[in-house]
């Protein structure tokens, strides 16, 4: 017989200690905001911003203000150093300005003024990535259009799919693509396109009373903002890695949510005289022990991932580990509070009752 | 579905996956090459070592070209039909200017443009002084365009040949949009020295030296132009002087058939040229008429050599020296080799990686899917008792699964990817804890074991596969708009969600029911 550190009869009410949480939210992203918009900013990397990396390893430990020192030359403008990994032996130098950089001529130039200030320590260029402004335009926008369609597919199928209004989805669709065609016909950049949608998106859920979908992408929208803020605060820098841990948070997010929704449908139909409090959190207790263990063993892994994952993944692994934290608590406190917040109980017996042919437990799904 | 049914296609998956995901595994692979698939996981390049660059192709500049040869050549067909045009020349890269000076010819001249260049657009002329017409033309939209694809084509395919011709085991060349040609090079060392033979436009030509020209002078005669020219002489610095040469080249690097390093009898390094049958003729020609005089070698636009011509050269035969460095030489001769780049090329992105870095790379992320994948197992193990093991094979079964997947669609294995396992590795277990904790609820409102695994697998089935849909949803995006490893993120994590909903609801389904119908009072351990 196994073990089971979580009762399976808790009864916390998580709806009681809402407040708490409201706050705790509002103070992360007001410290996000803070510090993205006066504080650190948000570091872009140079996959977006365009810039220069290069990755050095020497064969003895140097000092970092040595190492500072033997570069400042005429041919590396606006270098800046720093520390890579544990001994003193790796480092990545950056420079911003890549309007001018070429490859071959910054390889040269780091390889002679480090061969010329420490002649007795051969340093080996490890990695060198050179973007240019262009490209790095055009990944800033691959990345804003993979978070537009992330958000618009989500919500289209969580309305489809959770309150069997297709139809509603569609529109909201439909919604979505007029609105940014003709926001984006005013030659507005891509990241407004995105946080135009987003409010088409939010707007059309409230309007049409897709609540499930709302309380969905609101906590997708809570998940990335806090994360992002802390990103900001960290001074993480947000390159492609980073972009795919905040879409993979995005998906582990509403997995989260969706795992409770379900529960709350299924008592929405077996117990509909309890209140919608009641309900959320009766789901929530039903589900804490899956949600521990999954976030559990989740976090375990990407906690390996960084630590012992090297380098290059560690701002990955924290992002990821960010969002799994937030994620699981967004799922009960930001979702379910949503629709807590928009309809009472009726509005959701109705629309379970109506559908409930649909649906029932064993029905449906891969069986 | 019958018990039999589920565990031949559960049996069917397994062996399929061992066949597709052994060739893979180091060593053993290699071994079983003969009876095995030959599809193997691929390693990205952030992983293996190598050179990624975005090559963004100046096809504005093909045009320009273009026009300006169009103009050579309406000068040319309007002069055999005694027609004089004066001064093509391109404007702004987009427009081509040039002078009737009789009017009187302009119905003759515009049957002409009709009849021989329909890719012109010919405004209205304007008159100058003296009943001189001035025009201004530009490409239809169409041949712009043609001349854009033709010219993206063509370098793609002049980089493929230098690309060969340089050795490089396994590149991967493709256009991508915007004019912008992606190069992968795996495992080079020299990353300046490919940078250098793929970017070189390698536009060759030989131009007559006009001595009587001082190449200073801010105003040459015309006809004349100043081109640098580069002196390096062995332990000393580059520098640059000023030569001036006849403007229209007497050959080009399109008549060359053949080109080849070689040593001379100081052991200095030079190149030697072929010429194809017409190059060969005009350099016959050129040097017989022009003995005594000196012959520029321009390289870009950079003049390498001028040698004297002291005889007429037949058999077709010339070198460039230049004080070349023996891997110098031997590029030049690929790139001479493999044709010139129709328009210049830039290089939009580099990214390199070096080998050492790579297999730190290979071995830090293979130790934390270890950590993390022992944690993961060791843990639900622990929780679930018996059931738990069953996860775990579960968990293994859906590795093997998705290096099969990765194996069998020659997929490319990134760092990103390696964390993509990692991550499935926590998240692949969702779909069990949420079977086995609803089973746990179904035997506490008191069912037999078997009610209890049937309606814990129903009904944790549609959460599961919703929940997972979202984040299928968000790989394909990501396999949709990411770049290199990004992808190899998406694929893992996408084939991990995949194959963790098949063991998980599918697999184990088999392997609980029959447990639970034979486990006798004690119930099953879970």
């Amino acid at each position: 017989m196994g073990f089971a550190f979580i009762r399976h009869d808790t009864k916390f009410d998580f709806i009681g200690l809402r407040h708490w949480a409201y706050g705790i939210s509002a103070l992360l992203i007001l410290v996000g905001i803070i510090s993205t918009m006066w504080g650190n900013g948000l570091k872009m990397g140079i996959d977006f911003a365009g810039g220069v990396i290069v990755q050095i390893q020497f064969q003895q430990p140097v000092k970092d203000e040595a190492l500072k020192k033997s570069l400042e030359v005429p041919a590396l403008p606006g270098i800046t150093t720093q520390k890579f990994g544990d001994g003193d032996r790796d480092y990545l130098l950056r420079f911003s300005n890549s309007e001018n950089s070429d490859a071959t001529q910054v390889r040269t130039a780091v390889v002679d003024s480090l061969a010329a200030a420490f002649p007795d320590n051969k340093a080996e260029i490890q990695r060198l990535e050179v973007v240019g402004p262009k490209v790095g335009a055009d990944l800033t926008n691959k990345a804003l259009s993979a978070l537009f369609y992330a958000v618009l597919l989500i919500a289209v199928y969580i309305s489809g799919r959770f309150e069997q209004r297709w139809m509603a989805g569609a529109a909201m669709a439909a919604a979505l693509w007029g609105g940014t065609y003709l926001v984006g016909l005013t030659g507005l950049g891509m990241g407004w396109l995105v946080l135009i949608s987003l409010a088409i998106t939010l707007v059309v859920c409230f309007v049409l009373r897709l609540n499930f979908a709302l309380g969905a992408v609101v906590g997708l929208l809570h998940d990335v903002g806090i994360t992002l803020g802390l990103l900001s605060l960290m001074k993480v820098e947000v390159d492609l890695n980073v972009m795919a841990a905040l879409l993979t948070l995005v998906g582990y997010s509403l997995n989260d949510t969706i795992i409770v929704y379900d529960r709350l449908r299924e008592n929405l139909r077996a117990t509909p005289e309890l209140s919608m409090a009641e309900l959320i959190n009766r789901s929530v207790n039903q589900t804490l022990s899956r949600t521990i263990l999954t976030s559990g063993t989740t976090f375990l892994a990407t906690l390996s991932l960084f630590l012992v994952g090297g380098g290059v993944i560690h701002d990955f692994a924290l992002t990821v580990l960010i969002g799994v934290v937030v994620g699981t608590l967004s799922s009960i406190y930001v979702s379910s509070a949503v629709l807590l917040a928009l309809g009472d109980t009726d509005f959701y017996v109705a629309l379970v009752q109506q559908k409930g042919k649909y649906e029932r437990p064993g029905e449906h799904g891969v069986v | 579905m019958g018990l039999l049914w589920r565990l031949s296609i559960a049996i069917m998956v397994f062996v399929l996956s061992l066949v597709y995901a052994l060739p893979s595994v180091p060593y053993l692979g290699t071994a079983l090459e003969r009876v095995l698939p030959s599809s193997k996981i691929n390693l990205g390049l952030d992983l293996k070592g190598g050179i990624h660059l975005t090559l963004g192709v100046d096809v504005a500049k093909a045009v320009s070209n273009s026009l300006a040869l169009t103009g050579q050549d309406l000068r040319r067909v309007a002069e055999d039909e005694k027609i004089v045009v004066l001064r093509p020349r391109v404007v702004g890269g987009t427009a081509l200017e040039f002078v009737l000076p009789r009017a009187e010819n302009e119905p003759k001249f515009r049957e002409l443009l009709a009849r021989q260049f329909p890719q012109l657009n010919v405004g209205e002329p304007q008159a100058g002084e003296a009943g001189q017409l001035r025009y201004v033309a530009h490409f239809t939209a169409a041949e712009v365009k043609r001349i854009e694809d033709l010219s993206l084509d063509q370098a793609l395919r002049t980089i493929r040949n230098r690309i060969d011709q340089f050795g490089v085991a396994e590149p991967d060349i493709r256009k991508q949009a915007g004019n912008r040609i992606q190069v992968q090079l795996p495992g080079i060392s020299d990353p300046r020295r490919a940078v250098q033979v793929i970017g070189q436009t390698a536009h060759l030509e030989f131009h007559l030296v006009r001595e009587d020209v001082d190449p200073g002078k801010a105003v040459l005669p015309p006809g004349v132009i100043a081109l640098p020219m580069l002196e390096k002489n062995p332990g000393q610095q580059q520098k640059e002087t000023l030569i001036a040469v006849e403007k229209d080249a007497m050959l080009t690097g399109e008549d060359v058939s053949d080109a080849r390093p070689a040593f001379d009898n100081m052991n200095q390094s030079y190149v030697t040229l072929n010429f194809n049958a017409r190059g060969a003729r005009i350099f016959e020609r050129v040097t017989g008429e022009n003995v005594g005089r000196r012959m520029a070698i321009v390289l870009d636009g950079k003049v390498y050599s001028a040698p004297s011509i002291r005889e007429r050269i037949g058999g077709g035969r010339a070198s460039i020296s230049g004080s070349f460095t023996t891997a110098e030489s031997q590029d030049l001769a690929i790139v001479l080799r493999a044709g010139s780049l129709p328009a210049p090329v830039s290089v939009l992105e580099e990214r390199t990686v070096g080998p050492s870095l790579g297999q730190e790379a290979i071995d830090s992320g293979i130790r934390a899917a270890m950590v993390g994948a022992v944690g993961v197992v060791l843990f639900i193990g622990v929780y679930y008792g018996l059931s738990g093991l069953i996860a775990d094979v579960m968990l293994c079964f859906t590795m093997l699964i998705v290096m099969a997947g990765m194996g069998a669609f020659g997929a490319t294995l990134t760092l990103p990817g390696i964390a993509g396992i990692v991550l499935t590795i926590g998240m692949a277990v969702d779909a069990n804890v949420l079977i086995y904790e609803r089973i746990r609820e179904e035997i506490r409102l008191g069912l037999t074991p078997l009610a209890a695994v049937r309606a814990g697998f129903d009904r944790a089935a549609i959460s599961i596969t919703d929940s997972n849909l979202t984040s299928i949803i968000v790989t394909v995006i990501l396999y949709q708009f990411g770049t290199g490893p990004i992808r190899g993120f998406a694929v893992t994590l996408g084939l991990g969600i995949v194959a963790s909903m098949f063991t998980a609801i599918f697999v184990s389904r088999a392997i609980f029911e029959e447990w639970a119908r034979h486990c006798g009072p004690k119930g099953i351990s879970i």
